[in-house]
């Protein structure tokens, strides 16, 4: 059975009404499990949990430390292409939206890369538009090849690929992929995703079992915050997540939390996730899966970023760039979405450092692809 | 106190110490001194032996303790050789933690690719100290393989939950002529002197001591409770009985 069988027992209108009808009962009876379930998740996700969200905290910082320790694994996203066929109204990359497009060549990308490098990162995770004219299999292979001798661990986060496809860039050595299904709306994706091959809900929905099929050594789940309903949505991403825990069981999870941030020639959030609802959100996540990693990225502010260290969050890039030469081929080169925590990679480690945190750089080794 | 003896390596001290979860490199190096550990474990996985800069071996240059790489990532036999292989040429050690874990979430050790693997890898020449779970017939079939010790868990690693396999670790330290270091879910130094009072070799703790408060300070703690379980091993316990001794016993009329 896939992943999509699963889905379609459910009903989004369903599901969301039975979050809303959680009490505070059921939040207390949640907090209390040794085994929460996915009912409890929808409790701690629920309005009802609001007034629970210390506890929470306290909670998911003492099981994270638990399980990560007193460390956050630091990465950096390289942007190689922006070139995309894809209509998604909330994208800086949109094939509308009457940018200069730029795919990075060989040289400009062994440039980008050493600048990446002097800041201290040895995780990297490639990123792309979906283009398959331009940014295609053979093209991957060729940026890995650049790319392995000089990072321990890559990752990408580029159009939904065929099982073969990912089998052929894990033996080039891919650790990683990482694939949002940006909402779990069925109904409702069309409008976010009107054209190009991103329309396709089903084939997206069913690409983390391609990868794990594929062996992957770590998946990459996630909603887009800002587009449905967070909590429906959050919940469907919990039972894709519970999903594949069970069916690829040699694989590792990480969970994502985009919140649409503004960038040029894009729509404002359709919902607001507040920094309580986030906060909320991530410690949902933590009590209910105390091994899986939950990722930050430098869409949030520096006094969030800060402070969300110790609620459950595990890795974290820095100075990111959303453009793809932004490092140094190109620096004003359109970004996907405006970094609101603009501090370098060193200031950021040094931050960590200072709350008694240590910034991990390397924790792979590229013997084990 | 009679010493600890691994593969002709003497120890004074039982116990080990993983490296990973501190806060800094600093903190994890005042820990294994106050612990006065003579065995850390590294995973090669941390190690950047591209660059040399690397933040945790530097705080562990002293003559007193030797590094254990551990394959910590491998999934299966092959990559744990290949791992070893690198792990030996990097920290110029043919010992060897043999970690192998497929599934991501409970880390819970692979019987069959460990004993492929500690094979081969005996075969290889390397001292190899298997993880795995409490299973007494997989030891003894790790000991035919040439491994140096076994390492059984007490609980899942990084559960803090304790012995809770017991009654399995007792039947693994009956029949092994091998030591036996307890590794994973050792949680509190009450744990330790119990794994110790049950006649463990030693044991291994990372994540009780490298999250603990003040970790400094419960790493002589469990140094403590190690030595203290090991001396009530060495000075045989008193019994337990369950039932008090009767005023009027039943055999009296034998006498």
């Amino acid at each position: 059975m896939s992943f999509k069988e699963i889905y379609n027992q459910y009903s989004w209108d369903e599901v969301k009404e039975s979050i809303y009808d959680k009490t505070s009962h059921d939040v207390e009876m949640a907090l209390s499990s040794h085994h929460r379930t996915l009912e409890d998740f929808k409790a701690l996700i629920s309005p009802a949990a609001a007034p629970y969200l210390e506890e929470m905290a306290q909670l998911s910082h003492q099981l994270t430390q638990k399980r990560f320790g007193n460390t956050i694994q630091m990465y950096a996203p390289i942007y190689l292409s922006n070139v995309c066929t894809n209509f998604c109204t909330y994208c800086g990359f949109n094939f509308d939206n009457k940018i200069k497009r730029k795919t990075l060549t060989p040289d400009e990308i062994s440039l980008e890369i050493a600048e990446i490098k002097k800041q201290g990162f040895n995780h990297i995770l490639l990123v792309t538009g979906e283009a398959k004219q331009v940014v295609h299999i053979d093209y991957f292979k060729e940026a890995i090849e650049i790319i392995k001798p000089h990072f321990a661990n890559i990752s990408i986060e580029v159009q939904p690929l065929d099982q073969d496809e990912y089998e052929e860039l894990k033996q080039a050595g891919i650790y990683a992929v990482l694939v949002y299904q940006e909402t779990y709306h069925k109904e409702k994706y069309p409008e976010y995703h009107p054209k190009g091959k991103k329309a396709n809900f089903d084939y997206r929905l069913e690409t983390p079992d391609r990868a794990g099929k594929a062996g992957m050594h770590k998946i990459g789940v996630g909603v887009l915050l800002g587009l449905e309903e967070w909590r429906t949505d959050s919940f469907f991403c919990a039972l894709h997540l519970d999903y594949l825990q069970k069916k690829y069981w040699q694989t590792k999870y990480s969970v994502s939390f985009p919140r649409i941030r503004p960038a040029e020639g894009v729509a404002p959030p359709n919902v607001v996730v507040s920094d309580r609802e986030l906060v909320q959100l991530i410690c949902a996540y933590r009590l209910m899966y105390e091994d899986v990693e939950l990722s930050m990225s430098t869409r949030e502010s520096e006094q969030f970023r800060n402070n969300i260290i110790k609620l459950g969050v595990t890795s974290m890039s820095a100075g990111s760039k959303t453009n793809p030469g932004g490092y140094t081929v190109d620096p004003e080169s359109l970004e996907q979405f405006a970094i609101s925590d603009e501090r370098s990679a060193p200031q950021m480690a040094e931050f960590i450092s200072g709350i008694n945190y240590e910034p991990v750089w390397k924790d792979w080794d590229k013997s084990f692809i | 106190m009679n010493k600890l003896k691994i593969a002709g390596k003497e120890f004074h001290s039982r116990l080990f110490l993983g490296t990973g979860k501190f806060g800094s490199p600093k903190l994890m190096e005042d820990a294994v001194l106050a612990s006065g550990s003579e065995m850390v474990t590294v995973a090669l996985k941390r190690i950047d032996m591209e660059t040399n800069t690397d933040g945790l071996l530097s705080h562990l240059q002293y003559p007193h303790i030797n590094l254990l790489p551990n394959t910590s990532g491998a999934r299966n036999a092959k990559e744990a050789i290949f791992a070893a292989q690198l792990a030996r040429e990097a920290l110029e050690t043919n010992w060897l933690k043999l970690e192998i874990h497929p599934d991501p979430r409970y880390l819970m050790p692979d019987p069959v690719e460990t004993l492929i693997a500690c094979e081969e890898l005996a075969r290889l020449g390397f001292v190899v100290l298997p993880y795995i779970h409490a299973d007494p017939v997989l030891c003894k079939r790790l000991e035919n393989a040439g491994t140096a010790a076994v390492m059984p868990l007490g609980s899942t690693i990084g559960s803090n939950k304790g012995l809770r396999t017991i009654d399995f670790l007792e039947i693994i330290i009956e029949q092994s002529n091998v030591p036996v270091i307890i590794d994973a879910g050792i949680g509190s130094p009450s744990d330790a002197a119990k794994a110790m009072e049950i006649g463990a070799d030693a044991v291994l703790v990372n994540t009780a001591i490298a999250v603990a408060g003040n970790p400094v300070e419960m790493a002589r703690a469990f140094s403590l409770a190690v030595e203290a379980g090991r001396m009530a091993y060495m000075a045989r316990l008193a019994t337990t009985k369950r039932t008090a001794e009767a005023s009027s016993p039943l055999t009296a009329f034998l006498d």
